[in-house]
């Protein structure tokens, strides 16, 4: 990653504030001109439980976390070592634990990090209505360089709806928080951050997933609430009517998809949202759109699986189910975005492409991305918006072929109002005209059709995004999330003195089998990375394309994330 | 031109297609699709302005028939597919036409939610108590002692599903049974369902020759319903609940709730949206 950045945890009980101390520390941050990466983790308890909030902060955007935290501070410690696993910490982390809340855990201690004792609970008791996470706000401020003149500015803006009062006892803890540092050993002091010169924005992946729709022409959403999707629709459902759409809960998954396809079916670019075992329900109706040529866009945020699996944690093991589980043939597009920020790209595109091939897209994100937030430079407006071709008026008593097996596939597409142009979309095999046949030749030639239109189709250079050197022996082949640790890893590894490229597939399916064999040129090894037990994508790419001879794969399920410096440590030990 | 100028008088064969049923000789379903017909020209409306939605199973090959705009999904889904449609492009009539296996058995969540959601559409249920088109199975409307599917040759065992009463329950806008014997009825009953908004449930008897030879029958057992319509639901419970399911030709239920139709609120640049993000 270039520049430089801070990593810190946050961790405490249900009701100790974290994830709002960590959410001040963000806007804070963002305030101070740097860029964030905040993502949360917590325990299965509905409503409160212990909480964890991971910051890493940076001079410049920013798409992982790095391999250990610098910080931990735990507001108290109940359950917290539940949560051991996903904050690494090293000889050189620093642990701050309240004395009057018992001991470090032993887990955390193991890692020979350095604990500083900061009685949270008992400066914070001295101010009236003080909180401790303000305290622990303070002093990681006070440890990261972030002044008290950007802090004071969000408290305000924050909690203006509770009061001077409640502003003067946050700004008092954050104070003492900040006098109690003052000793405290360093951990990376963040420089000023520029002068604002570039619009940025703080978002979710979610949240840019409900806007990339927007932007493709979303207009009619219908879903039904899962972890960790429902953010996207709960982003949409007061943003869709404000431009002129609409979203409705629907009474299930099977629900949900059978009513974009009818709004598609209506002229209106749907989309739906949802979570590995809503995917599952839907696969049936993901072949009636392909079967029918309906375009829509499925939006799956990953999550742990198989079944109900681990809820809230993410995992890259549904892109079997996107690429495989429909049944017959069935060719539709399955696109990954590749960091927070491209959320909003790929789903734009997806929009797009839906549209413009009237076929199905899935599109896999996952909870990490989808729940993280960054600070990140403003998303850029593209000119991808969903346009679907549709046919001219006919002449009296010329029949209008609906599937019309044309050149490129695609056949227009009227839309109900059309006069003259009615026909029924249909499930059942049909021919030209969508009257059902049985006949195997009317199969073979709408067979044909449906493939001949994704794979005929220019998807120009979107397809991954290709990083790194001109003249790199070693490729990094990686896709959805796990593409940020895969960056940071091409970063280091580049500095150290390694020719390496990393191509992260945003395209999933249909293959690209030219462009893929451009983008190996001179490669002699690769490394595929991705977060799934199996190795799902290794197994994909070793069926659908031809790998350079050497080939190596860093696979592991989630809900661990992919460290950057495991990727490093793979190549630079590849013998 | 002036769009209020009708271009002609529509008839009921200019909302027939040409494909040809593959439905049985004596199928009840053919009267049905010509009541359809024949109430959509009674109402003179443009077949480009109307879509027929249906699932799976012989009465869901209807919109084939028609030539209207049309959608034939999957098993079950027919209800959701309409009510996407339907709240996408208000402005067209539609209507979802089945069988008792597609509605009740495998759609019978969307079922139960459609009557609740009460969107402005028209669901006409072929229900002959069987499963025509995989040959012969028991579906929910079948009697629990029917023993003629080799699937079940003890017969079902359970008791029939009651359509009427579970739409009335859930919240069906309006509830009308009759007689695939008697399609002017029929065309009556549907003109009428379009006519009232929110969801209109009509089942229709319609007896499945082939598999339920006995439905012959059918014609000598239904009778007109001798009450009159009532907009009071307990009253409708009470009458559909005591009936033996031949009183037909009547709407039996008609109820005054609005139709739910979500409006979009605005016209907004989705650009302005980004305020919710900028720093």
């Amino acid at each position: 990653m270039s520049g430089q950045t801070v990593s810190l945890v946050m961790a405490g009980s249900g009701g100790a504030g974290v994830v709002t101390a960590g959410s001040l520390l963000l806007e804070a941050a963002a305030r101070a001109g740097w860029y964030a990466y905040m993502t949360r983790s917590s325990g299965p308890q509905i409503r409160g439980g212990e909480a964890a909030v991971m910051l890493r902060l940076g001079t410049q955007p920013i798409a992982s976390h790095d391999d250990c935290f610098h910080l931990l501070v735990g507001v108290d410690w109940q359950n917290v070592g539940r949560f051991a696993a996903e904050i690494p910490l090293g000889p050189d982390s620093l642990i701050i634990g309240d004395p009057g809340e018992g001991e470090v855990p032993e887990v955390f201690v193991r890692s020979g990090a350095q604990q500083i004792a900061l009685p949270m609970k008992a400066l914070a008791k001295k101010i009236p209505d003080g909180r401790p996470n303000m305290v622990a706000f303070g002093a990681i401020a006070a440890m990261i360089g972030l002044t008290e003149d950007v802090v004071v500015g969000v408290l305000r803006d924050t909690l203006k709806r509770k009061g001077e009062d409640a502003i003067a006892a946050s700004l008092a803890a954050f104070r003492a928080g900040v006098e109690a540092a003052a000793e405290f050993p360093a951990v990376p002091r963040l420089p000023a951050g520029k002068a604002d010169t570039t619009e940025r924005w703080s978002i979710t992946g979610n949240e840019a997933t409900g806007m990339g729709a927007l932007r493709g022409g979303v207009r009619f959403v219908a879903a039904y609430p899962i972890t960790p999707a429902t953010e996207v629709l709960e982003w949409l459902a007061p943003a869709l009517p404000k431009v002129g759409g609409v979203l409705v809960q629907a009474e299930d998954e099977l629900a949900s998809i059978n009513q974009i396809i009818g709004g598609s079916y209506g002229g209106v670019p749907s989309l739906t949202a949802t979570s590995g075992p809503g995917l599952a329900l839907m696969t049936e109706s993901l072949g009636l759109a392909v079967a029918a040529e309906v375009p829509i866009v499925v939006i799956d945020v990953m999550r742990v699986g198989p079944s109900t699996g681990i809820a809230t944690k993410s995992e890259q093991a549904d892109l079997n189910i996107a690429v495989y589980g429909l049944h017959g043939d069935a060719p539709h597009l399955v696109l990954a975005p590749t960091s927070v920020a491209d959320c909003l790209f790929t789903t734009q595109w997806a929009v797009h492409l839906a549209e413009s091939l009237q076929t199905a897209a899935i599109v896999l994100t996952d909870q990490a991305m989808g729940q993280a937030r960054a600070v990140m430079p403003r998303s850029a407006a593209v000119s991808f918006i969903g346009q679907r071709e549709k046919p001219a008026a006919l002449a009296e008593g010329v029949q209008y072929k609906r599937y019309a097996n044309t050149a490129s596939g695609v056949s227009p597409m009227a839309i109900p109002g059309m006069a003259g142009l009615m026909y029924t979309a249909d499930g059942l095999e049909h021919n030209e005209t969508g009257t059902p046949s049985s006949q195997a030749s009317d199969h073979q030639a709408q067979l044909d059709k449906r493939l001949r239109k994704l794979t005929g189709y220019h998807y120009g250079d979107h397809w991954a995004d290709i990083t790194g050197d001109e003249d790199a022996d070693t490729a990094i082949l990686t896709w959805g999330s796990s593409a940020g640790p895969a960056r940071e890893a091409l970063e280091r590894l580049r500095a150290a003195g390694h020719r390496v490229r990393l191509v992260a597939v945003r395209l999933i399916s249909p293959v690209q089998p030219e462009q893929f064999a451009e983008a190996m040129q001179g490669v002699e090894r690769v490394l595929v990375v991705e977060q799934s037990h199996s190795g799902q994508f290794h197994r994909y790419l070793r069926a659908q394309y031809d790998l350079p001879r050497q080939v190596r794969a860093l696979h592991h399920p989630g809900p661990l994330a992919v460290h950057p410096g495991a990727i490093v440590e793979h190549i630079t030990q590849w013998s | 031109m002036d769009a209020c100028v009708k271009q002609r008088d529509y008839t009921a064969k200019d909302y027939k297609s040409e494909v040809k049923p593959i439905w049985c000789p004596g199928c009840g379903d053919y009267s049905v699709l010509a009541a359809i017909t024949r109430a959509l020209a009674s109402m003179q409306l443009a077949p480009e302005n109307v879509a027929v939605v249906s699932g799976i199973g012989c009465s869901s090959r209807i919109p084939a028939y028609t030539s209207v705009y049309g959608f034939h999904g999957v098993h079950g889904r027919a209800l959701p597919v309409a009510t996407g449609l339907k709240i996408a492009r208000p402005d067209l009539t539609v209507l979802v036409t089945g069988g008792d296996g597609d509605g009740f058995s495998i759609g019978g969540n969307h079922f139960m939610h459609a009557c609740r959601r009460n969107v402005d559409l028209t669901y006409i249920v072929m229900d002959n108590q069987v499963y025509g088109m995989t040959k012969g199975q028991a579906s929910p409307t079948t009697e629990p002692d029917w023993e003629g599917s080799k699937l079940t040759p003890d017969g079902a065992g359970i008791e029939s599903f009651h359509p009427l009463v579970v739409g009335l329950a859930a919240g069906a806008n309006f509830i009308a049974r009759c007689s695939s014997s008697d399609p002017n009825n029929v065309a009556d009953i549907i003109t009428q369902a379009i006519r009232h908004p929110g969801f209109s449930l009509v089942q229709v008897l319609s007896p499945c020759v082939t598999f339920r030879p006995e439905q012959l029958e059918w014609k000598h057992m239904v009778r007109t319903a001798t009450v009159d319509v009532t907009d009071d639901a307990a009253r409708a419970a009470r009458r559909l609940m005591t009936d033996d399911g031949f009183n037909v030709g009547k709407v039996l239920y008609k109820g005054d709730r609005p139709a739910w139709q979500p409006e979009p609120k605005g016209v907004a640049a989705v650009a302005e949206l980004e305020a919710d993000f900028a720093l």
